[in-house]
């Protein structure tokens, strides 16, 4: 008999996901569209397809009718294997939430192995050779880490690992100075006794609370910080190294690059995803609901949501469109999120940068219009950000329109 | 600027005929097919201008009567074309100023044949730069109108009142007044009724006025209270005292040049006040648009204020929004080899030149697209100006004042803001702030 592996997600709650606003203002983060499907989803569809895999639990602190339909409509998709959201009651932390839970994730069937993802991912999961090297040691855990570049490292779970072994030597969250290129991926591979250091990890926390009276005794608890650190500094970590995509998504317009990503990886594992016809260029979801004129031109890296409008002779690309907008004649969406219910006149022009590789603060690449925004004929929105029920009559560029 | 001149090289008048030069382009044969098609634009009327009893005067005094001249009629005028026409670059890198289209039509034609209704034969282009082109293209002018084109060629600038004793020879033939005018103006240069004006009071000289909104950033014009007679000139007034500015155009009797030495001289600053201290000098108010035309911003101010004009003319030269349903607000000028989609949506104030494409879905306000230009489907664009053989994108959005140079590219989905890009230049990233692109 193979070993029962579960998936946990930790999705996070609505005092998360605050740099993607105005996008999260009136939707749960999870549940933002990303290559036409929210962005829970991708991980969970990774999941499903680990063979062996019982059960999938999303936790977070979301209101439980935020994420039913998703679950619900999960469950449909993925009838073998069991879906489930789980509350917490307040924000426990990534290892905190964890273990609250932790007799649900145990019921059985009884898993060996745990594959744990954090929301803010964008990554191919390659759980198979998680598990492939998981099985060749003996230690805990194995994290998916990911090469980034110099100058961003920092701000990310530093790991340094015996090039050999795989072995996790040191491991910093968040190192004021550089340490290595190769960081968290925000994905794992846990076996069961992962309860047990976090129990570990808990009663350390209480008996400095004890002895400090400036540590508050409380269940919130770190996956990276108050588990994997001290786990690493007991060399019972492995590091899987991917040159695989990867992408954190915390802003709006990472969002857009991530959407790139999937689409470019929808080519390769879900080609029925992408929508084809002659003025199509490069990867592009398209809603069976949405309405495209021919004569438009989408792509590349385009995701067109349900009841979308595009006139004739629009031209839309690196863009992300959620549902019911209306995109008239001759109109033009480049490097943007266009939220649900907004109506782009003709001619309008709303563009943007690529995201750059490291964001400058104060700086807007991506434009982003939230929901029910009206940009009125020929007007051009240029690097802007948009609060919902906005509507625009005048040209506008690097701004925040309230 | 014309400090600092302690020599001064001999000056040179000649006619166009008598250029040596003529015929040899020093642009090279792409610039002179262009000059061809500029002097024979199909919007140039070739017919002369119905004629007004002073024109049929004056015909009859050249041609049956030449041994008795009716002194009083001017047949002389003198252009202040000047240098290098900087201001409106990058389009003056191609082309001279004088023969930059303004509305289809070389600008400096525009004033020849207002000048040639009001009975002008003889025409003297006042320049310091090796006029050439506009020689060749000139040629022509001054066979279809009968007229004598002279070039009169300073070697080292001359300001504006300079030129005039430059061209002493022929402005102080006869004894009959002659027309002075700066060659970036803009206006229905009304000659006849200013040379009736100026017969009429019978002072020395008569300056053209036109009023604007905010004179303190021009000189003033004042007049004695109740008179046509100039009193004096304010520069930049600090507090109101009217709000005449000089238009650059005037009528002098030909003992002004008297006033006038051969050297680099200002005529607003030292001629005007001298003959206005002889209470010699009478202000003419310009009815209708005036404007300086020499950078692009006013270029388009301009070529609003012209294309306005001519749809309360009720012009043939306008496209007739009722039969081109691609015309919207009106004040639209389309060359009939032009050739526009019909989904394209065009107005208000655009010109469009020879030869020039407009595609699918494209939208064009206030702007120019000069000859053999092409405008690729859906592009947007507003208060530009596209330069000669030009191509702008698909899906492009230029505006704020940009000028492309000739031969330029656009790439497909661009944004130009208020770009100035020189001549045989292809953009292919975005221009979101206003600058030059050498």
């Amino acid at each position: 008999m193979s070993s029962v592996t579960k998936g946990v997600i930790l999705v996070g709650g609505p005092s998360k996901g605050t740099r993607m606003r105005p996008l999260t203002l009136d939707r749960a983060k999870p549940l933002l569209p990303i290559a036409g499907k929210p962005m829970v989803w991708h991980p969970l569809a990774a999941l499903a397809k680990v063979p062996g895999l019982s059960e999938i639990i999303l936790i977070g602190f979301y209101e439980d009718n935020v994420m039913a339909p998703f679950v619900k409509e999960s469950q449909r998709e993925f009838p073998n294997i069991r879906i489930s959201y789980l509350r917490e009651y307040r924000s426990l932390g990534t290892a905190g939430g964890l273990y609250h839970f932790r007799d649900s994730v145990l019921r059985p069937p009884v898993p060996q192995h745990i594959f744990i993802c954090n929301i803010d991912i964008c990554s191919s999961f390659p759980f198979a050779e998680m598990l492939e090297l998981h099985n060749k040691h003996r230690g805990v855990g194995t994290i998916l880490g990911v090469k980034v570049k110099k100058e961003t490292a920092t701000r990310y779970g530093c790991i340094v690992s015996d090039p050999e072994t795989s072995q996790v030597l040191h491991y910093v969250e968040k190192p004021e100075s550089w340490i290595s290129n190769t960081v968290n991926g925000g994905v794992y591979m846990f076996d069961v006794s992962l309860f047990d250091e976090i129990k570990v990890a808990m009663d350390l926390k209480a008996t400095r609370a004890q002895n400090d009276p400036l540590v508050q005794l409380d269940e919130n608890l770190q996956l990276e910080q108050d588990v994997i650190a001290p786990l690493a500094a007991q060399r019972k970590i492995y590091v899987l190294e991917s040159n695989d995509f990867w992408k954190q998504i915390k802003t709006a317009a990472s969002a857009v690059t991530a959407n790139a990503l999937y689409l470019k990886d929808y080519s390769k594992i879900r080609p029925d995803l992408l929508s084809k016809g002659a003025n199509i260029t490069g990867p592009v979801f398209i809603d069976d609901s949405a309405v495209i004129d021919p004569t438009a031109k989408v792509g590349p890296n385009v995701a067109i949501g349900a009841g979308v409008t595009v006139g004739e002779g629009a031209r839309i690309a690196n863009a992300i469109l959620l549902e019911n907008s209306l995109i008239d004649k001759h109109t033009v969406v480049l490097n943007s999120i266009i939220g649900s219910d907004c109506r782009l006149g003709q001619w309008a022009r709303v563009d943007g940068e690529p995201e750059p590789e490291t964001a400058v603060k104060g700086q807007i690449s991506v434009s982003v219009l939230a929901s029910e925004v009206w940009v009125a004929p020929e007007t051009h929105i240029r690097s802007c950000i948009v609060l919902p029920n906005k509507s625009l009559g005048k040209s506008a560029a690097n701004q925040v329109l309230l | 600027m014309h400090h600092g001149y302690h020599h001064y090289t001999t000056p040179k008048v000649r006619s166009v005929s008598g250029v040596g030069a003529l015929g040899k382009s020093g642009t090279g044969s792409n610039s002179m097919d262009r000059a061809h098609r500029g002097a024979t634009t199909p919007s140039f009327d070739p017919t002369p201008p119905p004629s007004t009893p002073h024109f049929h005067n004056e015909d009859e005094c050249s041609t049956s009567t030449p041994a008795e001249p009716i002194r009083l009629t001017p047949v002389h005028a003198l252009i202040l074309v000047g240098g290098f026409g900087t201001r409106l670059r990058p389009l003056t890198l191609s082309w001279p100023k004088p023969l930059v289209e303004f509305c289809n039509k070389a600008m400096i034609l525009h004033q020849i044949e207002a000048l040639v209704k009001a009975g002008v034969k003889d025409i003297v282009l006042a320049v310091n730069y090796r006029p050439e082109v506009m020689v060749s293209v000139l040629k022509k002018t001054e066979e279809e109108y009968g007229i004598t084109i002279n070039f009169s060629v300073e070697t080292e600038p001359l300001g504006t009142a300079g030129p005039l004793a430059l061209a002493r020879d022929i402005l102080g033939k006869d004894d009959s007044p002659f027309f002075v005018l700066n060659s970036d103006v803009t206006c229905t240069y009304p000659f006849e009724e200013f040379r009736d004006f100026h017969l009429k009071h019978g002072g020395e000289g008569s300056i053209m006025v036109t009023k604007v909104a905010e004179p303190s950033a021009y000189g003033v014009v004042v007049t004695k209270p109740g008179s046509t007679v100039i009193d004096r000139f304010v520069e930049k007034p600090v507090e109101f005292v009217g709000n005449r500015i000089n238009a650059g155009i005037y009528m002098f009797n030909p003992s002004v040049l008297d006033r006038i030495e051969l050297r680099p001289t200002s005529i607003e600053n030292e001629i005007f006040p001298a003959i206005a201290a002889d209470q010699q000098l009478h202000s003419f108010d310009l009815a209708g648009f005036w404007m300086d035309v020499g950078q692009p911003k006013d270029f388009l101010s301009g070529t609003c204020l012209y294309l306005s004009h001519l749809t309360s003319q009720h012009s043939p030269l306008l496209t007739d929004p009722a039969q081109n349903k691609w015309v919207y607000g009106g004040n639209v000028m389309v060359d009939p080899t032009a050739e526009i989609d019909p989904s394209a949506v065009i107005g208000p104030n655009v010109v469009i030149g020879p030869g020039v494409k407009i595609g699918k879905g494209v939208r064009l306000q206030r702007c120019v697209i000069m000859s053999n230009s092409t405008i690729r489907d859906h592009a947007w664009i507003a208060s530009s100006i596209v330069g000669w053989n030009s191509t702008v994108g698909r899906w492009c959005r230029v505006e704020n004042i940009t000028v492309l140079g000739d031969d330029v590219t656009i790439k497909d989905e661009l944004y130009v803001n208020g770009a100035s890009v020189l001549p045989h230049k292809s953009i292919s990233t975005n221009i979101t702030e206003p600058r030059i692109v050498m």
